[in-house]
């Protein structure tokens, strides 16, 4: 049952250090769990039905002496111990990548920080990650109090306005999964997540080079980076190489690369690139972002392949 | 002892001790009903609130689960979902588990120890009518669209943000401090009444369980409410004033919120939690047929659950990035509270294995209840362990944690509880048939809805989502919770069918139908206005089983008090260990006081959700006005003799003052919940020390030390006058004693005048910056706290002028000094902090 599930958001499948960590003491206390139910209700069943006569005071007093007591102490006690052993080599820090992760409503700015003094690497709404490696995730928020959690990985931490904390995954596998703010912010709290991308060094080094790169739309695309600029999406969006240099909203700089739109919500296609531009307040209840159904559809249709193109 | 008597005499004599007793606690008839006060009265229309409140916040549930049912779903649109989910966590919590306690205490206390009532009626009352007005302006906000949304643990930013949070916030803030005032005016009223109106005998070790625990969870509400009022205080001030204490971008932090909300949130699930296990404790015995196993650990086991409760609020805050040393602290206090609760548990299934046990419905509830509560205490301890709960937190596997702890832990004994109590409730017994399919419908519904949930979280579903994409491993999950949702809604049905189905025809309960062994099943079926028919002499835990021919005796009123000659409500006051007899205590019967006091105050925590300021000052004035003359017409009233006759040869006073009073415990124990709520504020001043390098902000404007002096000084006389009152009162010259009041109401509103002078003199503005508005806010608290201290003097002063506090009867007085020396402490820390704690921090 646990592995035929979904399993892209699954703390049971895990992949990541601290998930499966995690993981086999959730297993264990599960069993110890199971084992204590059964032994304390069981012996209420046998006093309230099959038990045909009185016991002893005796009896009673050493079931809540040695049951009620000595064995919770020694069991929590031990079990104690071990959690909070595990906490220094969870939350240990990386020496490598650091980026700084800002829950927004209802999305994510994401800042890549390579160790080497790079130039930082401005994007949204993605989290690439390499595999093997302790990445450091800085978090913080401008707005409301947000969670990044995503389970395959790891724990959640909080993201909280005022102040920067820190969260360290190791991801031990490759593959595509999916992350998610746990703390409610919100209308739209539920629709604001992200697709994290654990790639091989060689990849994600790859990756971040053509990050750094400007934007390299068509030339095809001229009037659709036009009507962009002119319907003033520019004031919130930034598309590094043009005039859109907005800080408000979602880096798009290579929107059209990234595997989701609208913060984890929808694919990235046309059509929805279309619905998303007309009609946001349908999608994403509250969000700043201005509906632009005022627009006539063929210059949605060019933004919405401009914005495609930008790969 | 009394002397035998010709049979027919004696019996003419008792039938006319019992018509009188019947006729002076009969409640009022046709629309005066609604003025009654007694607990009967009060305990009935309490419980059928909650229970009310409960299915409407079931409903808003079984919403939530049709919105979840399948992925995508728009049966509720994103803001409908959000009023929803918070509302339904608010209504639960704070207008069901609660309440219920307090409800079903009012209703069963004064008959576990032959009580007439509770020492405050009125209060109770009041209680009520607040509780009604608060419940259903939240709740009735969500027909208008303007319900909260932003959970019931209202974090802010996002709750602070005006915009995005609307009035809905508002009603929460202020909807729920004026319940939250109810819910401690309550708990003093069973505090006071655990202590004081025990009958003679019945030593502290001999009270029922049940008092225990009424003792252990008032002291609860009275120390885990107020950080909580504390907190609303400072939302609501941010909210309608711009004060900023929760805004980083002006020194404030949202997380002084979180602690404040949670060491009140904690508390709360041991405050609702224990009083189930007090009905256990008192069902167990009963269907065992023997005393409890293990009283002194349970009694011990309940205290130290209360005590650590309060040291675990932390693990609602695992995730917020906090040090690691502290998490550690929290997590060894959240495994801590498992050794105490699980002593209970165990003294009960013990209890059980030393009895001869006859199954019935109450104790099939319990036995459904502790099924489901230790599956809910075993994931507790899984949350408890911090990397896990890094995993766990927000997702759905918390949602079905504490579904299985408050349905286990709660819920399911409350309804034990019911079918137990009915009969002494209403005089009917309820439907055994009705009982035990509700129950298997109930619990079968209740698992398939909830332990799904802990499988769904793992596989990463967040809570407070209104919506969730397909294909991520949850749809069938939701699908099948939603369908369990309706069966468990189909149990409660049944159950709550059978509680307010009509019961005209039914044939009365027979008396004490379980045999139990306690006070309380001495009641006559139907059962008597009269609370007791006399006040007994206590020497065992069980008396019905243990002290011989002990029913016939009550019956026939040969303990105390088994009439009322002089038409008088009357009880017994105790002492608060041996429960010796010091006073018969007259109570007040039926006024509409308290309901009009209660729409005052209430009308202007609803008139200020608006902002409409002045209206709600003057229903603010209203109130106080109408609860000035509850006081004046029905406490301390002096009698008409000094002493009477109580029966079995013995006297008692009918007038008290000072500590022996049952007001003086009820100032005294109120206050304490008081300077919890300033210990809160204090807290807070101390938290942005905490949390900033340099706190007061360096360069900040600081309030100016010669009227700090000045206020000081103020206040200090007054208290010191009003000291001097009392001593001039008992020399008998009423003179001197309203001349010293005089004096010190004017030292009092000078002090006021000084403190508020001092942070204005230097120009500190409460909006640049969370240094100068906590500032602020201790001397609004201080100022507030002296007009009240003024008022008193006022009404000692008036009191003293038409004779109604003499030199013997002097309760008023001493109680209003008693509140001076809070008033003292609470200004000498205010002035201590603001103005001296700069000068040590620099």
């Amino acid at each position: 049952m646990l592995a035929g599930c979904g399993g892209v958001q699954s703390a049971l499948q895990p992949a990541g250090q601290e998930a499966e960590t995690v993981l086999r003491l959730f297993l264990g206390m599960l069993a110890g769990a199971c084992v204590i139910w059964v032994a304390v209700f069981g012996t209420a069943v046998y006093a309230m039905r099959v038990s045909p006569q009185p016991h002893r005071e005796q009896t009673a007093k050493r079931f809540i002496f040695w049951g009620g007591i000595v064995f919770p102490v020694v069991t929590l006690a031990g079990l104690l111990t071990f959690g909070i052993a595990l906490m220094p080599e969870l939350r240990a820090h990386g020496g490598g990548l650091r980026v700084a992760v800002s829950g927004e409503q209802w999305w994510w700015r994401v800042t890549y920080e390579p160790s080497g003094g790079e130039a930082p690497v401005v994007s949204a709404n993605e989290l690439r990650l390499p595999v093997g490696e302790r990445v450091e995730l800085m978090l913080d928020s401008p707005d409301v109090i947000h969670s990044l959690w995503i389970p395959a990985l790891g724990g959640k931490l909080d993201m909280i306005p005022g102040r920067t904390t820190r969260l360290v995954l190791e991801p031990t596998r490759t593959g595509t999964f999916r992350g998610v703010c746990a703390e409610f912010c919100g209308e739209s709290h539920a629709l604001m997540a992200f697709p994290v991308v654990v790639m091989d060094r060689a990849g994600f080094d790859a990756w971040i080079e053509a990050r750094r790169e400007p934007a390299r739309a068509d030339a095809a695309d001229a009037a659709g980076e036009r009507l962009f600029l002119q319907a003033g999406c520019g004031g919130c969006h930034s598309v590094r190489g043009t005039e859109a240099r907005g800080v408000i909203g979602p880096d798009l700089t290579h929107v059209g690369s990234r595997l989701s739109l609208g913060a984890g919500i929808l694919p990235n296609d046309r059509s929805s690139l279309i619905r998303f531009i007309r009609n946001v307040e349908a999608i994403k209840p509250g969000a700043l972002m201005p509906s632009f159904a005022m627009l006539p559809d063929a210059e949605v249709a060019a933004i919405a392949r401009y914005l495609e193109g930008l790969e | 002892m009394n002397r035998p008597l010709d049979d027919a005499e004696d019996r003419e004599r008792r039938n006319q001790q019992e018509e009188r007793l019947r006729k002076v606690w009969a409640a009022p008839r046709g629309w005066r009903y609604w003025s009654a006060v007694n607990n009967s009265e009060v305990g009935l229309w309490y419980t059928g609130a909650s229970l009310a409140f409960m299915l409407f916040a079931g409903v808003l549930a079984l919403l939530v689960r049709a919105q979840l049912a399948v992925p995508d779903n728009d049966f509720l649109s994103a803001d409908t979902y959000n009023q929803a989910y918070t509302l339904h966590g608010t209504a639960m919590m704070f207008l069901f588990a609660v309440p219920i306690f307090e409800a079903v205490a009012i209703l069963l206390l004064p008959q576990m120890m032959s009580s007439r009532d509770l020492p405050f009626p009125r209060l109770s009352a009041f209680g009520f009518w607040c509780f009604i007005i608060g419940g259903v302006f939240v709740c009735g906000s969500i027909f208008f669209d303007a319900a909260p949304t932003g959970g019931w643990f209202m974090y802010p930013p996002l709750t602070t943000d005006t915009d995005q949070s609307g009035i809905g916030a508002d009603i929460w803030l202020l909807g729920l401090s004026f319940i939250e005032i109810a819910s401690i005016a309550a708990a003093v009223e069973l505090i006071v009444g655990v202590l004081k109106c025990r009958p003679p005998g019945m030593r502290i070790n001999l009270m029922p369980l049940y008092a225990w625990y009424v003792l252990v969870v008032g002291a609860m509400i009275l120390f885990a409410f107020p950080p909580l009022i504390a907190g609303d205080l400072l939302f609501e001030l941010e909210r309608a004033f711009d004060w900023p204490f929760f805004d980083p971008s002006r020194g404030g932090d949202p997380i002084l919120w979180q602690h404040l909300f949670w060491i009140f949130g904690h508390p709360e699930v041991y405050i609702v939690f224990l009083p189930s296990i007090a009905l256990a404790a008192m069902i167990v015995p009963t269907f065992a047929q023997r005393p409890i196993y293990g009283y002194s650990w349970i009694v011990l086991a309940a205290v130290g659950t209360g005590f650590i409760s309060f040291g675990l609020w932390v693990h609602h805050m695992y995730t917020t990035g906090l040090p690691a040393i502290s998490l550690g602290f929290f997590s060894a206090a959240s495994e801590a509270v498992v050794i105490p609760t699980g002593v209970q548990l165990f003294a009960l299934i013990a209890t059980l294995l030393l009895g001869q046990v006859s199954l019935s419905v109450p104790l099939l509830y319990v036995a459904g209840a502790l099924a489901i509560f230790i599956f809910g205490g075993l994931t507790g301890v899984m949350v408890a362990i911090v990397p896990f709960d890094w995993q766990a937190h927000d997702s759905y596997f918390v949602v079905a944690h504490l579904h299985y702890t408050l349905i286990g832990g709660m819920f399911f004994p409350l309804l034990a509880g019911v079918y137990y109590f009915y009969p002494i409730a209403t005089g009917k017994s309820l439907s055994y048939r009705l009982g035990v399919v509700g129950f298997w419908t109930m619990f079968a519904g209740f698992n398939a809805t909830f332990l799904p949930m802990h499988l769904t979280g793992l596989l990463g579903m967040p809570r407070r989502v209104f919506t969730y994409p397909a294909d991520l491993g949850w749809d069938w999950l939701n699908l099948f919770s939603s369908v369990s949702a309706a069966v468990f809604a189909v149990g409660v049905l049944i159950v709550m069918w059978d509680i307010f189905r009509p019961k005209g025809h039914q044939p009365y309960s027979e008396r004490n139908p379980w045999n139990a062994g306690t006070l309380e099943w001495v009641a006559r079926m139907p059962p008597e206005s009269w609370g007791a028919r006399c006040v007994p002499l206590i020497e065992s835990r069980y008396p019905l089983w243990e002290q011989p021919d002990f029913v016939r005796k009550v019956d026939e009123g040969r303990f105390y008090l088994p009439d009322a000659e002089e038409e008088k409500r009357e009880t017994l006051i105790t002492t608060t260990l041996a429960a010796e007899v010091v006073q018969c205590l007259r109570i007040p019967g039926p006024s509409f006081l308290p309901m009009l006091a209660a729409i005052g105050i209430g009308g202007s925590f609803i008139l200020a959700t608006f902002h409409w300021w002045i209206a709600a000052a003057l229903s603010g004035a209203a109130g106080v006005a109408f609860i000035l003359r509850w006081l004046w017409t029905g406490t301390a009233m002096i009698p008409e003799k000094p002493e009477k006759d109580i029966g079995l040869g013995a006297t008692a006073p009918l007038y008290q003052s000072g500590s022996n009073s049952v007001g003086w415990w009820a100032m005294f124990i109120t206050m304490l919940a008081d300077l919890t709520a300033f210990s809160g504020l204090v807290f807070g001043y101390f938290y942005f020390w905490t949390v900033h390098g340099a706190f007061p902000p360096v360069g900040s404007a600081e309030p100016d030390r010669f009227w700090l002096v000045a206020a000081a000084v103020g206040y200090a006389a007054a208290w010191a006058l009003t000291l001097l009152s009392v001593r001039a009162n008992a020399n008998g010259s009423a003179y001197a004693a309203c001349a010293s009041l005089v004096a010190g109401i004017a030292l009092a509103l000078g002090g006021t005048a000084a403190l508020v002078f001092a942070p204005s003199a230097t120009g500190m503005d409460p909006t640049v910056h969370a240094y100068p508005a906590i500032v602020w806010v201790l001397i609004l608290w201080t100022g507030i706290h002296a007009a009240a201290g003024v008022l008193m003097q006022a009404y000692v002063i008036a009191r003293t002028a038409v004779g109604l506090c003499t030199a013997i009867y002097d309760a008023d007085v001493r109680n209003v000094a008693l509140y001076w020396h809070f008033m003292a402490l609470t200004a000498a820390v205010t002035i201590a902090v603001i103005g001296l704690f700069p000068e040590v921090s620099r």
